[in-house]
């Protein structure tokens, strides 16, 4: 996507130790978090060793891609100039199956039909040739069909 | 501890917007700390004590201007909004310990003419809370600015407990209420009501202009020493029954809280009272960090006033108003008086204790609180009395 006509460029990650594994994951269109090799405990952000027991093996582990919407705010007004022509803009705190949160868009649904609960999965957004963003959309409920068995 | 330190010096600048104080952040600074010196009756060069802000200036500056050449204790809490209430218990440790005589702890910035808190993120990425974490995973996102971190937790919070936009309106109302019975809060003479509150723009939803902290131009500064130093100067002094400060986890990355609502000072809260050895029925008003409505609801139940999603139901019907149960922020706070990062509910809470708070003044007013947020939610607690 192209900068907003601002002139001013969107902020983007540094891809620099753990950002740059997480990231470089997201623009093979995976999402992985670290995963405790001790404990199989998940964790995001990345950190150097986990927190629940203290073991420094870890994983970049694969998520499902599955997660719902746990919270979000609607940026209105942009306080940053770089995204004064995306507002109304909805960053959202998404939970995964996994248990941990990330903070992204839900790309397909305007701010005022967000819902708490709200099913999606992870798109990824090519935003840079370098950089891509994991981003999600709602989860359509799957047509019922024969091979699915129903009665 | 209890008692054994006491705010004896309080200084502030004046509080403006337009056309901005034509000060230097540092000059500012100085002001409020020259005030508070001569408050107390002391001559500057006798501060053995510095804790400045995070960020916003040096303890050598300090004390090369002010001309502290005895300097034996000199630290910053790095806690943003939450370092001067957390001052307040690091500085009364050092006086207790002798290590240090009178620690001034100043606090102040050209909120308004300088660069705006909403802005030093575009500024400035570093000084950003979680740094390279926030760069890295929430500004790509477009959160950016505190009002959208922490209405993130207000929507939660709504959804959970049914809290409501009017109940932080309420916040809002009594806030203005209190700025228009103090001359030096920058909405004093500007009424509001909750229509007009419900009527301002949105900005970050559920965060409506009305529920942001000003940004202003001024800095305020206390004075803290022993109650037996304090019997030779000039005021009144007043009495430190504890202070405490903590952090929510983990304090650098605000969306994996165990426990969301949790913040510093949910761990501080209850360790202060039981160091003060009184309960949150005993406390007779309360200064409480009011960066934006919401964490002022957020504050008062995790400080123990109520329970936890009853906040909203706490602040409406005059509560939290002067001549209510508990009068919250009876200067305007950081949302009607002035941002001077929390330093200006120390110093009202100072005045309300000393009984010197004129029409503001809390009958009677023996045991008050002043809260300190920052950050991600560190926060900070301090218990005074007369």
């Amino acid at each position: 996507m192209a900068d907003a006509g601002t002139g001013t460029s969107r902020p983007l990650p540094e891809l620099q130790g753990f950002s740059k594994d997480f990231y470089e994951w997201c623009k093979k269109r995976e999402l992985r978090f670290q995963r405790c090799s001790d404990c199989g405990v998940w964790c995001h952000v990345p950190r150097e060793m986990c927190a629940e027991c203290g073991s420094w093996r870890w994983e970049w582990t694969r998520s499902s891609g599955r997660g719902s919407v746990f919270t979000w705010t609607v940026v209105v007004r942009a306080m940053h100039p770089a995204f004064e022509e995306d507002v109304p803009l909805a960053p959202a705190v998404i939970e995964m199956e996994e248990g941990v949160r990330l903070l992204s868009q839900v790309e397909d649904c305007p701010p005022q039909e967000l819902e708490i609960g709200m099913p999606v999965e992870v798109v990824f957004d090519d935003v840079t040739p370098e950089i891509t963003l994991p981003k999600f959309r709602r989860v359509r409920r799957a047509r019922r069909s024969p091979e699915n068995g129903v009665s | 501890m209890r008692d054994r330190a006491c705010i004896v010096g309080i200084g502030e600048t004046a509080y403006v917007r337009r056309p901005g104080s034509g000060m230097s952040q540092l000059g500012l600074q100085l002001q409020a700390a020259v005030r508070a010196i001569g408050d107390a009756g002391l001559d500057a060069a006798q501060i053995d004590g510095l804790m400045p802000f995070p960020n916003l200036g040096s303890a050598e500056e300090l004390a090369a201007n002010l001309g502290c050449e005895n300097l034996r204790y000199a630290a910053t809490i790095h806690m943003g909004g939450a370092a001067p209430v957390a001052s307040l218990q690091a500085a009364a440790t050092a006086v207790i310990a002798g290590i240090a005589s009178y620690v001034l702890i100043p606090a102040g910035w050209n909120g308004y003419s300088g660069a705006r808190a909403r802005q030093t993120v575009a500024v400035d990425a570093s000084s950003m809370p979680g740094g390279a974490i926030a760069r890295d995973y929430y500004l790509p996102h477009g959160l950016t600015a505190p009002p959208q971190w922490y209405s993130l937790m207000a929507r939660r919070h709504m959804h959970e407990y049914g809290t409501r936009p009017e109940q932080l309106g309420a916040i809002a109302v009594a806030m203005r209420k209190h700025a228009q019975l103090n001359p030096r809060a920058v909405m004093h003479g500007r009424p509001m009501s909750l229509d007009d509150y419900l009527a301002s723009p949105m900005l970050a939803d559920p965060y409506r202009l009305f529920d942001c902290c000003l940004e202003t131009d001024g800095a305020a500064a206390a004075l803290v020493t022993t109650p037996e130093r304090a019997r030779d100067l000039d005021k009144r002094p007043v009495y430190i029954m504890a202070a405490a400060a903590g952090q929510p986890y983990p304090a650098d990355e605000i969306t994996n809280r165990k426990d969301i609502f949790e913040t510093g000072l949910t761990i501080a809260a209850p360790e202060a009272f039981a160091r003060a050895g009184i309960g949150a029925a005993d406390v007779d008003f309360a200064e409480i960090y009011d960066c934006f409505t919401f964490e002022v609801l957020q504050q008062i139940e995790e400080t123990g006033f109520c329970k936890r999603g009853e906040g909203g139901a706490f602040v409406e019907g005059g509560r939290i108003e002067l001549g209510g149960e508990l009068p919250v922020n009876t200067h305007g706070g950081l949302l009607s008086e002035a941002h001077v990062l929390g330093m200006n509910h120390i110093v009202e809470a100072v005045r309300q204790l000393r009984g010197d708070a004129e029409e503001r003044q809390v009958e009677n007013a023996e045991i008050g609180i002043v809260t300190g947020w920052g950050d991600f939610g560190d926060g900070s607690i301090a218990i005074l009395r007369r």
